[in-house]
């Protein structure tokens, strides 16, 4: 092993002198062309790479090995590699690679174990080349040395990464990652030596291409396996890891351990990750799952994409930026038999369609309420964050093209504080002692009712009592007040009555003909009351035909009064506690959560770490100002006199 | 009965036993002569399976530490513990992983209201006629509230229950024959349809309950003494001897038996392990592609040739089949016919790059539960065979997974199958073939004519690995139908 290692080394330094001059192919004057364009492959792709001139792309899949050539207004076949009558599973590509030096050079990772190397100038029909056989399960990833020629690596499903000198027979050296599959292979682009590899169960190693007996350093990227990584092109530290977990991060390679520096949450398992070519912060995601968009990310604003193509109608399976000094060219294959390319300009960019404002409750009352900085700049009391856009230095709008930048997004940030006295609950005891629910005539309760609502500065439940009174009772009855009746049974009594009202229809006989005058008139009805007799008939018969509507009735009652509640805009007090009964739902609520001694830590874990928004200051200390937002005020209140702005500026 | 099983105070007790609740036949006999007017129940079977002498299997109050935890966990969160929960104790490790998912999927945080749940569990263990968890979860099914009409069958049940009926039967015996037209029937059945979530929980415990099934009849396992066929309340009659002193351990008859057997297969083990030692060095004269896809599909059919079971030795105590439609629809009607099974390509749609965040998606915990269970399944391995130590059993447990995913036309790209017919013999492969298609029909002559120097506890080992790969094929399957129905 030592000794095909030390062979290694020699020829890695001869070749690297000559060939690092040739590898800087900086965008030339001819600058590519083009228009976002697909063309449809037989058969769905596995994995895509593009030639160094950015003029051909490869496509390769399980039952697809074809080069098409990008011309201006379409893709145009240009070669066929799956070649015979019964092509063996050498041919089923889980990875491919062109190389970016050599241009009749591909490399290809098989489902069957196989790495399989094509030279495009062959004279026959076959280009395969050489076919190294040495890994026992599939083989996930290929990648050729950005800037050695011959030096190929691959990484397996069987936990071995092999590099391959490819004039010779068999690898020259075997790296173990003494885990699981690899999922993941790169040279880095900087350090000729270093290899990144990423494991599926969560950790990325970092390997000295001439050490086979030991990672240089290990780490535990995601939860669950890591499905890609790329490293920067330009910058040398840092590694963009993207796992199952749904998650991609960029780490910094360059100091003792690795640091996370930048984490962007999508919403989907990341299969594949790939630095944006001269945007120091942008790379392009895809999932192997559920979403098939490509995604463009700021990492510096995690929370939405910086850019979208929505093209695919299914999974993405493999990118790559067309040309290595270019930013606007996105090719991408897909399991919907596509290849596209989507020029940058055509990206859909999510920001335009994100609602610029927010608003939220804290948990005792408090209002945050976050907008567009223009919307609220003219209010001439709001204070400035200290601070503000001088954190940014001018020439970071050097070139505004608009196009290419985030949409404005400074935002004001204002937190309205509960008034202390409306925040209190008192009124909430003083109702209890002071309601009168029984004892003495339902109207003469209801108008007690109103009154301590009204004085207790609660107008909604006040009128709401009036308005009881009014529908429910019935002049007749307040007369005959020696009658001892209960509240709930003159509530729901009426309450029948008027009902049937409003369901039966005209023309439904004398009787439905009444309580239908009834409805109209309460004067009509107060003549008509002394008929007592029809109303207790009526409800008998309402109570057969429509018997278990009875409960259903009192909802009917209360969601209407919960939508004033919710609608109006004299609604004065955010804290108030309303007798909320939920709408009906259209489908089954979910049966009761059983509290269970055995829950998931996790689970137990969110509840405790739940934002806690509380007291004065909390809030200024919660809303760390992410890089993004210029701006955090506190401005005068936007609504109620009962809320009063926090009390100072952050 | 559930109040005789579980007193509080034995959790308490840390060193209840439950063999010592098993055994009251012993004192049940003075009892009865006294005559108090109780009706004492007695245990039908000894020990939780039939096929494995119950002192072979792990005494309560001897296992370790963390076997004992786990017991006691489960039997907390239960109220029992039950009789697959003790056989499995031979595998702590598994055990553990499979009693979270199981209480996860039954009692936790999910789209589906408890007795849906225990019903979709009836529904899957009747699909298999197993009438150890059928009436395991109509007790349970009771508890929870459920109406008693709808175990008078399937056509009580709710509409939307009905309809999962055609995928339980399908995902049973053919997965493959699953397509998106079934999930979207599903999906848009008006007021009956079921949401994603719901069919994906719905999907998981069909799964469950259906390589359950097969874990029940490929281990013996006995029915609860609270269940029909547990128990008995006939006084052990003074003409014959008490069936645990006939067969308490390891009966006479069986050990002569034993004796015969190992005679004949003497040296077994040595064989596989030099087998295995072969492939694993020689691997370098290459079969072509050619060659490596007759061999898959040759292993495939073959799959579908095994015979089964003689028809013998069936224990129907409750009619099952009224939880279920169609009760006709078996695998065997199709092998019979040679059907052509297609193959699916693992490599184009495996659990862990799909199937999981598919699960994960839907039904956030389980994917990650799942995964942990089929990787400890997978995985676990003790490095002996039979008597030998430091054996790299790696190999036999993929060929054992390979196979059975093969009897369901699910490929590896990356696998020889040649190695299967190298490593499986005949007699184990029927009992794999039966076990996994159609449970019901194991015996206990095939569980003991496979691998008859191995341990028992290897043999539950083997039975979990078929259990998890069962369920990921179909849950493959399944998956795979759903996806496609979202593209």
């Amino acid at each position: 092993m030592s000794q095909s290692n030390a062979r290694g080394g020699r020829w890695f330094f001869i070749k690297n002198v000559e060939k690092m001059s040739r590898v800087t192919t900086a965008l030339s004057s001819n600058a590519i062309t083009g228009r976002t364009m697909f063309c449809h492959l037989d058969a769905s792709a596995n994995a895509i790479s593009v030639c160094r001139d950015a003029s051909q792309v490869v496509v390769a899949g399980r039952n697809i090995f074809k080069i098409y050539a990008l011309e201006e207004e379409q893709f145009v076949e240009k070669l066929n590699l799956r070649v015979g009558r019964k092509p063996s599973l050498n041919f089923s590509c889980a990875d491919v690679m062109w190389h970016q030096m050599e241009e009749n050079l591909l490399a290809t990772a098989a489902t069957n174990g196989a790495v399989v190397t094509w030279n495009l100038g062959k004279p026959s029909r076959n280009k395969q080349d050489q076919l190294f056989t040495e890994h026992k399960r599939t083989v996930n990833k290929v990648c050729f040395h950005p800037t050695e020629v011959y030096m190929l690596l691959s990484g397996s499903q069987d936990g071995f990464m092999k590099c391959f000198d490819l004039r010779k027979k068999e690898s020259v050296s075997t790296f173990s990652g003494q885990s699981e599959s690899v999922r993941d292979v790169q040279f880095s682009m900087k350090d000729y030596f270093t290899f990144a590899a990423s494991f599926e169960n969560g950790n990325v190693q970092l390997w000295d291409i001439r050490r086979p007996d030991r990672y240089e350093r290990m780490f535990t990227a995601h939860t669950g396996p890591v499905f890609c990584c790329d490293w920067h092109p330009d910058d040398r530290g840092w590694l963009a890891t993207g796992g199952r977990d749904k998650m991609v991060k960029v780490w910094d390679m360059t100091t003792n351990r690795a640091k996370e520096i930048y984490c962007v949450q999508t919403i989907a398992s990341v299969a594949r990750v790939k630095w944006r070519p001269e945007r120091k912060y942008h790379l392009a995601t895809c999932s192997m799952m559920v979403d098939h968009n490509i995604y463009v990310w700021d990492i510096r604003r995690p929370f939405i994409p910086f850019a979208t193509f929505e093209e695919h109608k299914d999974v993405t399976t493999g990118i790559v930026w067309r040309h290595q000094h270019d930013p606007h060219f996105l090719l991408s294959g897909s399991k919907d038999s596509t290849l596209y390319q989507h020029m940058f300009k055509d990206a859909t960019r999510p920001v335009d369609k994100a609602n610029p404002e927010g608003l939220c409750f804290g948990l005792l009352g408090d209002l945050a309420f976050a907008a567009k900085e223009s919307l609220i700049s003219s209010d001439p009391s709001r204070k400035p964050y200290p601070g503000g856009d001088r954190r940014y230095p001018i020439f970071f709008f050097k070139k505004p093209d608009p196009t290419e930048q985030f949409a404005h997004v400074s935002s004001a940030l204002s937190v309205f504080e509960t008034d202390l006295a409306s925040n209190r609950m008192d009124w909430f005891v003083k109702t209890a002692q002071l309601y009168l629910l029984c004892g003495k005539p339902f109207a003469e309760l209801c108008d007690h009712n109103a009154k301590v609502a009204h004085e207790l500065k609660r107008p909604q439940v006040s009128t709401t009592w009036t308005m009881l009174r009014i529908m429910f009772s019935d002049p007749a009855n307040l007369t005959a007040s020696g009658q001892n009746l209960n509240l709930s049974k003159l509530g729901t009594l009426p309450l029948m009555n008027s009902f049937n009202m409003k369901e039966s229809g005209a023309g439904m006989g004398p009787e439905s003909r009444l309580e239908r005058s009834k409805g109209e008139s309460r004067q009509d009805n107060s003549h008509l009351e002394p008929g007592n007799l029809h109303i207790s008939n009526n409800n008998e018969e309402n109570e057969e035909t429509e018997g278990s509507e009875g409960q259903a009735e009192y909802m009917f009652g209360d969601a209407e009064l919960d939508d004033d509640d919710l609608y109006s805009m004299e609604h004065d007090n955010p804290t108030e506690e309303l007798e909320y009964t939920l709408p009906q739902e259209a489908f089954p609520l979910r049966h009761e959560i059983m509290d269970n001694p055995a829950a998931p830590e996790h689970l137990q874990q969110d509840k405790s770490d739940s934002p806690h928004v509380s007291g004065n200051e909390a809030e200024v200390t919660c809303l760390t100002p992410i890089e993004s937002f210029s701006l955090i005020s506190i401005s005068q209140p936007l609504f109620s006199p009962s809320l009063r702005p926090a009390s100072s500026a952050p | 009965m559930r109040h005789a099983v579980a007193p509080a105070e034995h959790v308490e007790n840390s060193c209840f036993s439950v063999t010592g609740l098993l055994k009251i036949c012993s004192h049940c006999e003075p009892l009865v002569k006294k005559d108090l007017g109780v009706r004492i129940p007695r245990p039908l079977g000894n020990g939780p399976s039939r096929f494995i002498p119950e002192k072979e299997i792990l005494q309560v109050s001897k296992v370790d530490a963390r076997t004992q935890s786990i017991f006691e966990d489960a039997f907390a969160a239960l109220g029992r513990l039950e009789n697959i929960s003790l056989v499995m104790g031979f595998h702590p490790q598994y055990l553990e992983s499979f009693l979270r998912t199981q209480h996860y999927l039954l009692q936790m945080d999910g789209p589906l209201s408890l007795h849906y749940r225990h019903y979709i569990g009836i529904m899957a263990a009747a699909r298999h006629q197993c009438s150890y968890l059928v009436n395991l979860h109509v007790n349970d099914f009771l508890q929870v509230g459920g109406d008693l009409k709808w175990l008078n069958g399937l056509d009580q049940a709710p509409q939307k229950l009905q309809q999962l009926g055609e995928i339980n039967k399908i995902l049973a015996h053919r997965p493959w024959l699953l397509t998106k037209e079934h999930i979207e029937r599903l999906l848009k059945a008006e007021e009956h349809s079921w949401s994603l979530a719901e069919l994906i929980h719905a999907v998981v415990l069909l799964t469950h309950y259906h390589s359950l099934a097969s874990f029940t009849f490929g281990c013996g396992i006995m029915p609860e003494i609270h269940c029909d066929g547990g128990h008995t309340f006939r006084p052990p009659s003074v003409s014959q001897y008490c069936v645990c002193d006939i067969a308490n351990g390891n009966g006479h008859i069986n050990h002569h038996e034993d004796l015969l057997g190992n005679q004949e297969v003497c040296g077994e083990v040595e064989v596989l392990m030099e087998r295995m030692k072969q492939l694993q060095e020689c691997d370098e004269e290459e079969a072509s592609q050619e060659e490596m896809a007759t061999r898959f599909e040759r292993e495939k059919t073959e799959s579908m040739l095994v015979v089964t079971a003689e028809d013998e030795e069936s224990f129907p105590s409750r009619d099952i089949s009224r939880h279920f439609e169609d009760p006709s629809y078996g695998y065997k009607d199709f092998s019979r016919r040679g059907e052509h099974v297609p193959t699916f390509r693992v490599q184009d749609y495996s659990w862990e790059d799909h199937g999981f965040s598919l699960v994960n998606r839907l039904y956030p915990d389980v994917g990650q539960m799942l995964d942990e269970k089929f990787q400890m399944a997978y995985n676990l391995t003790y490095n002996t065979m039979a008597t030998h130590k430091d054996v790299d059993t790696s190999m036999l447990r993929r060929a054992i997974w390979n196979y059975i995913h093969c009897m369901f036309g699910i490929r590896y790209d990356d696998y020889d199958y040649g190695e299967i017919n190298q490593l499986l013999d005949r007699s184990f492969k029927i009992y794999i073939k039966t076990m996994v298609c159609s449970p019901e029909k194991t015996t206990k002559r095939m569980y003991e004519s496979f691998w008859r120097q191995f341990q028992h506890s290897e043999k539950v080992h083997v039975n979990m690995l078929l259990m998890e790969a069962r369920m990921q094929a179909e849950l493959l399957y399944a998956l795979r139908a759903i996806t496609r129905y979202m593209t």
